[in-house]
């Protein structure tokens, strides 16, 4: 297990290190003008120029910049918006709503994924089975552009069930709604790895072993089918919040919750290179974080990975 | 240990005087898309205490899934039990309710399988897995669970078995592995034991090894052992009796020592025959011409009529009877006489 | 026979010889979701293609005295918050959708393709590099790399940003398909008639062409239909993002963006490029289902 730590953590600074240089890269590298990109159509002022290049020592080498920002990011300096506030103040106040909408959607998705999942599992091919299929075809198929209004307009303006926006320090009754457009974005998959993997795992031998034991139908599934079933649905919710994180960019958007993607988007909007880096390169960093837990809790269901 | 047979429910009509395992006229089919397989068509097979009946066939005879009918565990879909009876100590399992069968198995009856690896689960250790027996069964504390585990283990002769109760089956050798799996087979000092292929999966100096194991187990217990093999050699080194099936039919079925040396059954005298002799060393080996037949499509009459170098048009045409040659001696031939050679 | 299940699988007689691809047909051919799927296509393939046939309109015909006007006077759908028809501008967005969405997948499927080859083939180093590769690309979550490269790639106030768009989606969506091909490279090499085939003297280009290739091929090309569907949603996500189609382009993205801000009063204008955009997505991921399906002989 210290072994298989120490190997993923490793694996973590070389991947963090190629993320953000992939960030980085995708910003900067091969440009004309780098300060004209970071600011968009807008006129550039000398003194703009100068507040970049002391932040983004554009005038440097590639390397030198990309090693500035790095340092950066390690001692939690993201630097400053066009607008001349503090990235760092500014995810600070916009962090916690977001979490809170993030942690619902995910809670949401895992209960009625791996619910649903397992009766489908186990029910193949029933009418259960087929009616969720048919389901989760069609969220599937939703991008969160189309679900996220449609959402609000239906579920917020026309039926009125909801709150159609929520505030910053909204309650968990303001949140349902967008956490819900949320989840579905998710749920689907990890609905269907759950019924997949259960399904799978009801034919593998130690199933019939089991029953051989003279165990009860609930106990070989709640024991001994459940465990081995949710590893692959353990490792999806690592990929899963890089969906989250992506969807609450235009969740939040669609929803005027003033959380991390909401101040992502409205710097996309207003073509403000230095929020929109400092905001992606940290959500790349909590990604990565997120999975390096994930992996390890991998490792705690799973065994055998810690020998390998 | 003889204490616990006393705090099992008693099942209904149970008598210990009846034998102790009876399979009558079992009929076992799949329902698959592509079909009805008949896997198990009529088999009839007894077994005593303290008796090892072998129950040998290429594969996809039907004896797994007979072994499998007997515990109850088959798939239902796409298996299906259609017929006959599986009396234990004169109580007929296929009757009795899922809650009471399942009281059964482990207990009364219990059964290894083929690929230890795969026939444990791989999140839970082997300590897990021994002491839920006792925990569903007996309804024994955690601990103590795990302390009958750790015996249990030391009385298949696995070293350091205390601190090996807490290792997951991936980190157990192969031939340990099936020791393993014998364990939990004894724990609840079961009458019948049921070993599916226990052997072939491992290498030939493990093989000795387990079976030896299995025969020491058995002879301590009085268990009755039913051996499923494909193996000629596993067989007549242990087997009291043994049955011969083919097509979902048990063939015929003799004392060990008989049949090796009289085979009653063209079917058997074919597969003695293509077993490599060293003294027929450098001549042809007689194989078995063809494939075993489709479960979907069983041939007419004798199933093995179009391998067979006795077949004549009465096999074709009509299923042979069992025929009671000698005491404990049955086979299903048309031409018994010309198989005997007399 | 340790698995009871697999006797009659096992046993099946083996008839005239048939080919995994033919028996894939035969099986897809009975599956209503594989039809469903394929008469979608089709649709919006023409709607791509031939928009005409659908709509005499023109979708840039707009006047503001029509603004979000109800349905009527020839606009099935009524007209948006600039006075456009609805349905004329959703049958056109079809284009530009279906235009990104086949060549991105197409960089992508190229990308993957030669990458997943190579990692699987060469096995080593080459993959340990090309696999820490993957995963570095994967550890950027896809809308956030996207934003910043599609950011910056339609910097030209000129352009509609469509080869931004394209470039965004084709350059970042690469990574499962290497995967799944490099893994089912890897199966298909272990397989003892490539062995074979390499003690016979194969060159590594005729083994790979001739003997991984087509064994690793069908799972590749659902992942790429299913990818054909992602990137189209990518296209609208990016367009409503305002990092994707822009100016004067129609597209469904775009339209559900424009349209957001009015659904209280007008909702036809969010609701029919929603629809149609779903639709189409749904197809292709139905296809690459069906498709799954069909290739897989264990579900069969």
């Amino acid at each position: 297990m210290f072994r298989y730590i120490v190997r993923r953590l490793l694996q973590m600074v070389l991947t963090f290190f190629g993320a953000t240089f992939v960030v980085y890269a995708l910003m900067f590298a091969n440009i004309d003008d780098p300060f004209q990109a970071l600011v968009g159509d807008r006129p550039l002022t000398d003194t703009q120029r100068a507040a970049l290049n002391a932040q983004y020592h554009l005038d440097d080498g590639f390397l030198t910049q990309y090693w500035h920002y790095v340092t950066g990011l390690l001692t939690g300096d993201f630097g400053r918006s066009l607008t001349g506030r503090s990235i760092g103040e500014m995810l600070a106040q916009a962090w916690p709503v977001t979490i809170r909408l993030a942690l619902l959607a995910i809670v949401i998705a895992s209960v009625i994924a791996v619910g649903a999942g397992v009766l489908a599992g186990l029910r193949r091919g029933g009418a259960f089975d087929t009616v969720t299929l048919v389901l989760t075809l069609i969220v599937l198929a939703m991008p969160i552009v189309v679900l996220a209004p449609l959402a609000q307009l239906v579920f917020g303006i026309q039926l009125g069930w909801f709150p159609p926006t929520a505030t910053r320090d909204a309650n968990l009754y303001q949140l349902l709604l967008p956490a819900l457009v949320l989840g579905t974005l998710v749920v689907a998959t990890e609905l269907r790895v759950t019924r997949a993997s259960v399904a799978e795992n009801l034919r593998a031998d130690y199933v019939r072993t089991a029953r051989a034991k003279g165990l009860a139908p609930k106990r070989v599934v709640g024991v001994h089918v459940l465990r081995n079933s949710l590893i692959p649905v353990i490792t999806l919710i690592g990929v899963d919040i890089g969906v989250l994180m992506s969807g609450a960019v235009v969740t939040e958007g669609v929803f005027n919750i003033p959380g991390v993607g909401f101040n992502l988007l409205r710097g996309i909007r207003t073509e403000d290179g230095p929020l929109v880096v400092g905001f992606v390169s940290v959500l790349v960093i909590v990604f990565l974080v997120i999975n390096l837990i994930v992996d390890l809790l991998y490792a705690a269901l799973d065994p055998r990975i810690r020998y390998e | 240990m003889t204490d616990i047979t006393a705090q099992v429910d008693v099942l209904p009509g149970l008598d210990p005087r009846a034998p102790l395992l009876h399979v009558e006229d079992l009929n076992v089919e799949f329902r698959t898309r592509d079909g009805v397989a008949r896997a198990v068509n009529g088999v009839n097979l007894w077994l005593n205490p303290g008796e090892t009946l072998a129950v040998l066939g290429e594969s996809g005879c039907g004896k797994s899934v007979t072994a499998q009918a007997i515990m109850g565990i088959l798939d239902t879909p796409p298996a299906h039990v259609t017929g006959g009876r599986v009396l234990y100590r004169g109580v007929d399992l296929l009757q009795l309710p899922e809650s009471e069968r399942r009281k059964v198995r482990a207990n009364r009856i219990a059964m290894i399988f083929q690929d230890a690896l795969s026939a444990l689960n791989p999140v839970y250790t082997v300590g897990f897995q021994l002491g839920e027996l006792f925990r569903v069964h007996r309804g024994t504390s955690r601990r103590e669970a795990k302390r009958r585990a750790a015996e249990l283990l030391d009385q298949v002769r696995i070293p350091d078995a205390r601190r090996r109760v807490d290792d997951y089956p991936h980190e157990f050798s192969g031939g340990m592995r099936q020791r393993v799996m014998i364990a939990m087979a004894l724990a609840l000092d079961p009458e019948v034991l049921i070993a599916d292929e226990p052997t072939t999966a491992l290498d030939v100096t493990v093989q000795a090894q387990i079976m030896n194991l299995l025969a020491e187990l058995q002879r301590e217990r009085n268990m009755g052992l039913m051996l499923i093999t494909h193996d000629m050699g596993v067989v007549a080194d242990v087997a009291d009796r043994i049955a011969v099936m083919y097509a979902g039919k048990v063939v015929e079925e003799a004392p060990v020592y008989d049949i090796y040396a009289h085979p009653a059954h063209a079917y058997t005298k074919a597969l003695l025959e293509s077993i490599p002799r060293l003294d027929l060393k450098g001549r042809p080996l007689n194989v078995i011409r063809g494939l075993p037949p489709a479960l979907t499509d069983i041939p007419s009459g004798c199933a093995f009529h179009p391998r067979c170098a006795y077949a004549r048009e009465i096999c074709r045409l009509e299923p042979p009877p069992a025929y009671q040659i000698a005491p404990q001696r049955v086979t299903s031939c048309h031409f018994v006489r010309e198989v005997l050679g007399v | 026979m340790s698995d009871p299940n697999a006797v009659a699988v096992a046993e099946a007689p083996s008839t005239a010889p048939r080919s995994l691809a033919g028996d894939a047909w035969l099986d897809l051919r009975t599956r209503k979701i594989f039809w469903i799927a394929a008469v979608l296509v089709v649709v919006v393939l023409l709607m791509a293609v031939w928009p005409s046939l659908f709509t005499s309109a023109d979708p840039r015909d707009c006047l503001l005295a029509r603004k979000n006007a109800g349905a009527g006077g020839g606009a099935l759908f009524g007209y948006d918050f600039q006075g456009c028809d609805v349905y004329a501008k959703t049958v056109y967005g079809a284009r530009d959708s279906i235009l990104v969405g086949v060549t991105a997948t197409l960089i992508a499927g190229v990308i993957g393709l030669v990458v997943g080859l190579v990692a699987g083939y060469f096995g080593r180093w080459v993959d340990a590099l090309l696999s820490r590769f993957v995963d570095i690309v994967l550890a950027v979550p896809f809308i956030l790399a996207a934003i910043v490269l599609a950011r910056r790639l339609s910097s030209n106030p000129e352009s509609n940003g469509i080869v931004a768009v394209i470039v965004t989606l084709g350059v970042l969506g690469w990574t499962t398909a290497a995967r799944v091909m490099r893994s089912a490279v890897i199966s298909a090499k272990n397989q003892d008639y490539v062995a074979a085939a390499r003690m016979l003297g194969a060159s590594p280009a005729r083994l790979m062409l001739r003997h991984i290739l087509p064994n690793a091929i069908s799972p590749f090309i659902v992942v790429l239909t299913v990818l054909l569907g992602i990137n189209i949603a990518g296209e609208a996500t990016l367009s409503y993002l305002g990092v994707g189609l822009k100016g004067d382009a129609i597209s469904w993205g775009l339209a559900i963006a424009d349209a957001g801000p009015y659904a209280r009063t007008a909702a036809a204008p969010l609701v029919w490029p929603s629809v149609f955009l779903a639709a189409t997505v749904l197809a292709f991921i139905m296809l690459g289902d069906a498709i799954r399906d069909a290739f897989d002989p264990k579900l069969r």
